[in-house]
């Protein structure tokens, strides 16, 4: 406990680091790979060809890419946009199934009834589709800011500054203490981001409590991430079972 | 006989489905339970197997306490057919077919032989033997399911609304080559059903459920027709709307069949 | 692209690849790790997962725990082992089996829940044992989630096990290690090309053992399925996620 109280200070920056790392490329990530997720949902070509291709990229080991980035970007091997940019791919990768899926999941009748009453396209996606798919788009979203954050102090490897710091400087100086804080601290940043997520969802989402697809959304999206879960198929293809724990989430 | 004395089931969540349920069905008949959904036609059947435990009572298959039985080897002696008819997707017809034998230890080769007899039974053309439950037709995974149920020769069948989610004509046919099965086999059939005149068209015995599986009328077909004991009854049956008050009319040139309220029914064979 | 030549050139130069300290024999390293990892995880969390998935019991601290174990960063998860076990292979191979866990655990549990509800009451109504419903029904049936797992946990593991030089436990991540130290660019591209080429590889194998472990029955039905084909367009073959590669 003494190496933590007497370097509350470096933990402290290490986490603003970390989290300065962490937020954009979970924030870019989801912004991109909106359209990208349109176009995997709405041409069904492209559905298999685009989840293929980021399935392919999240495969990618995280340390060969930020090694190789530089030579493709031509910034330095020490350059924090590495990182980001990195940790961006991962995000569209994950993210953009996750948009396929939850524009695939909003209900054909809904849809038509929106066109019925004279919705544009453009409209109509964002002030129906959009919305109604945001239960399945925020489970995926949490998916994407716990992996982003436990994935950030990789770059430390590569000598860019996170929690991961003290990691290497732990293994250096043999401090457990060291390495256990950087640890608990980027559970700490996992859960709070996770919470704010949560948040934002009840937030702009208050109708999503009561709807069963939103409670059963982010139990299967986390399966299907861990498991790789395919066959079965998409986020909420699955009727059987519902599940009355995640109610709250 | 299958005896059913004073038989309640209640469920942990507190609905009680089955309420001192008293209740014959004779040997080598079929006995149709109906009554609207949730009034516990699906309990009761299960109750049989024991794929539902009772809270109280006592149920007794020729005299024998079921619950004196391991309940895997009762559900081997007792063929069930379901409305989805239930058949294992990664298994092929055959192979669906000779699942009870084979758990019962009969060699594979007799039970494929056994099997091919059943499928023609059932009314399969046995080149449908390899193939996959889901290269089937709706109509056809229920005759596999029959084929199924009958496979270990049981002496009881329990059937729960085996032939609710294929079309008109295609039930029709079911119902008759059922009818036919029960005429050569004479086994003890249970029956499940919501459709009234499913239930008179295949029951010896036709058992009119209420709520909490009470039985508001048992009896012949016949009987429960001619005498409704309660308004219940004369309501769920349609006698009170003259819905049996059947005519024919020539359309054409067709004699078609029409109810009260003149809509057809069917087409006289002619 | 220079860059990418210069790491081809490092990877075939003889030199390179043979030898106790070549290409080769940390590949043989990083692979070992791997199915090492992946097969002690395997013991313990596929029982436990078809278990949670037969009995449907435990389901939500499952759920909790996978999630939880996500979010560990595993450099540091492997570095503390460092410090507490000693270096070696010891702490890595720890390390890389409580990274396969969730993806093994999830991966058994959602292919049994995955069984249509309605075949496995069949199958016991037919008079099947729980035994034999588990084993001649829900694990057939769940073979492609649960072959997924594997596949997710076995990329997880073979992109992290990189690290394993972090506690002197050899592996590819040595290449890393020595081209960061000397500034050796060609070096580190290379040994990161041949992460990468690993991982692909293995991806594209599990890809194809997961469709050729969809039983026979299921995919007759896709095909004839087209009539009733859903709204919901069906997922491709998946994309695994790792996370703390
Ligand atoms: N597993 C169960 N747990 C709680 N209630 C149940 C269960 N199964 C059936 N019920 C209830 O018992 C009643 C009778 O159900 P069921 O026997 O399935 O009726 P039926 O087959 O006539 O439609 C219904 O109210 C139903 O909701
Ligand atoms: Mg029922």
């Amino acid at each position: 406990m003494n190496w933590v109280i007497n370097n509350l200070g470096l933990i402290w920056s290490l986490t603003l680091d970390h989290v300065a790392l962490a937020v954009p490329p979970i924030i870019l990530g989801f912004i991109i790979s909106i359209p990208i997720g349109w176009v995997a949902n709405r041409f069904h070509a492209s559905r298999g060809v685009l989840l293929t291709i980021s399935g392919l990229l999240y495969t990618v080991p995280s340390l060969p890419l930020f090694i190789a980035l530089p030579a493709i970007l031509g910034t330095g091997i020490l350059d924090p946009i590495n990182v980001v940019v990195g940790l961006t791919i991962y995000a569209v990768a994950l993210m953009v199934r996750s948009v396929a899926d939850a524009l695939a999941a909003v209900d054909a009748g809904v849809r038509q009834a929106a066109t019925a009453m004279g919705y544009s396209a453009w409209q109509r996606f964002w002030r129906v589709e959009f919305p109604l798919a945001g239960p399945v788009l925020l489970a995926g979203l949490r998916v994407v800011s716990v992996s982003t954050v436990s994935l950030v102090s990789i770059g430390s490897v590569i000598g860019v500054s996170s929690l991961g710091y003290l990691f290497l400087n732990g293994l250096q100086r043999n401090i457990i203490e060291e390495v256990a804080s950087g640890i608990v601290a980027t559970l700490l940043i996992a859960v709070v981001f996770d919470l704010l997520l949560v948040l934002a969802g009840r937030v702009l989402l208050p109708w999503a409590k009561a709807d069963p697809t939103a409670k059963r959304a982010w139990r299967k999206t986390v399966e299907t991430a861990i498991a790789g879960a395919s066959a079965g198929g998409s986020v909420v293809d699955d009727p059987a079972v519902s599940d009355p724990s995640m109610a709250g989430r | 006989m299958i005896e059913f004395r004073t038989v309640t089931k209640k469920f942990p969540d507190g609905t009680v489905a089955v309420d001192e349920l008293s209740l014959v069905l004779p040997a080598r008949q079929t006995t149709v339970l109906v009554g609207s959904s949730g009034s516990g036609k699906t309990t009761i059947l299960r109750m049989i197997n024991r794929m539902v435990e009772k809270t109280s009572g006592d149920i007794e298959i020729d005299g024998e306490d079921i619950h004196a039985l391991n309940p895997v080897k009762l559900r081997r002696s007792i063929g069930y057919v379901m409305q989805n008819s239930g058949l294992l997707p990664h298994r092929k017809v055959i192979d669906n077919v000779t699942t009870v034998p084979v758990l019962n230890g009969v060699k594979k080769a007799e039970a494929r032989e056994a099997a091919l007899t059943l499928l023609d039974t059932v009314g399969l053309d046995r080149s449908l033997a390899e193939r996959y439950p889901s290269q089937l037709s709706g109509g056809q995974q229920q005759r596999v399911g029959v084929a199924r149920g009958l496979a270990a020769d049981p002496n009881i069948l329990l059937m729960d609304e085996p032939f609710g989610a294929v079309d008109p004509i295609v039930r029709s046919e079911l119902q008759q080559e059922l009818i036919r099965i029960q005429r050569d086999l004479g086994k003890t059939i249970v029956f499940v059903t919501h459709d009234i005149d499913e239930a008179f068209l295949l029951g010896d015995q036709v058992v009119l459920l209420e709520k909490g599986g009470r039985i508001a009328q048992q009896g012949t077909p016949a009987e429960i027709l001619s005498k409704p004991a309660s308004d219940f009854v004369a309501t769920f049956i349609g006698a009170d709307r003259g819905r049996r008050a059947l005519r024919v009319e020539v359309v054409n040139g067709r004699n078609v069949v029409v109810d009260e309220d003149g809509r057809p029914t069917g087409v006289l064979q002619s | 692209m220079d860059l990418f030549l210069d790491g081809f050139a490092w990877i075939f130069d003889p030199a390179h690849l043979s030898g106790p300290g070549g290409i080769w024999a940390r590949i043989a390293e990083q692979l070992s790790y791997t199915f090492g990892a992946v097969a002690i995880a395997a013991i313990i969390a596929i029982p436990l997962g078809l278990w949670i998935g037969h009995t449907g019991r435990g389901r939500d601290i499952a759920v909790l725990c996978s999630g939880g174990l996500r979010a560990l960063p595993s450099l540091g998860l492997l570095i503390i082992f460092a410090l507490g076990i000693g270096i070696g292979f010891k702490a890595p191979l720890l390390t890389f089996v409580i990274l396969a866990i969730p993806s093994l655990l999830s991966g058994a549990y959602a292919g049994v829940e995955a069984v249509d509800k309605r075949t496995v009451d069949a199958a016991r109504a037919q008079g099947m044992t729980e035994w034999q419903v588990l084993t001649k029904v829900e694990l057939p049936l769940g073979l492609p989630l649960l072959i997924g797992g594997i596949r997710s946990g076995v990329l997880q593991v073979v992109a992290t096990a990189t690290l394993a030089y972090f506690a002197s436990g050899g592996a590819l991540g040595v290449f890393i290690n020595d081209g960061l130290k000397t500034r050796d660019y060609a070096e580190l591209i290379g040994a990161s090309i041949v992460v990468t080429v690993l991982a692909l590889v293995l991806e594209g194998i599990f890809a194809l053992l997961q469709r050729l472990f969809v039983p026979r029955g299921v995919t007759a039905g896709q095909v004839t399925e087209v009539r009733s084909r859903s709204v919901r367009p069906r997922a491709v073959v998946g994309s695994p996620i790792q996370e703390g590669k």
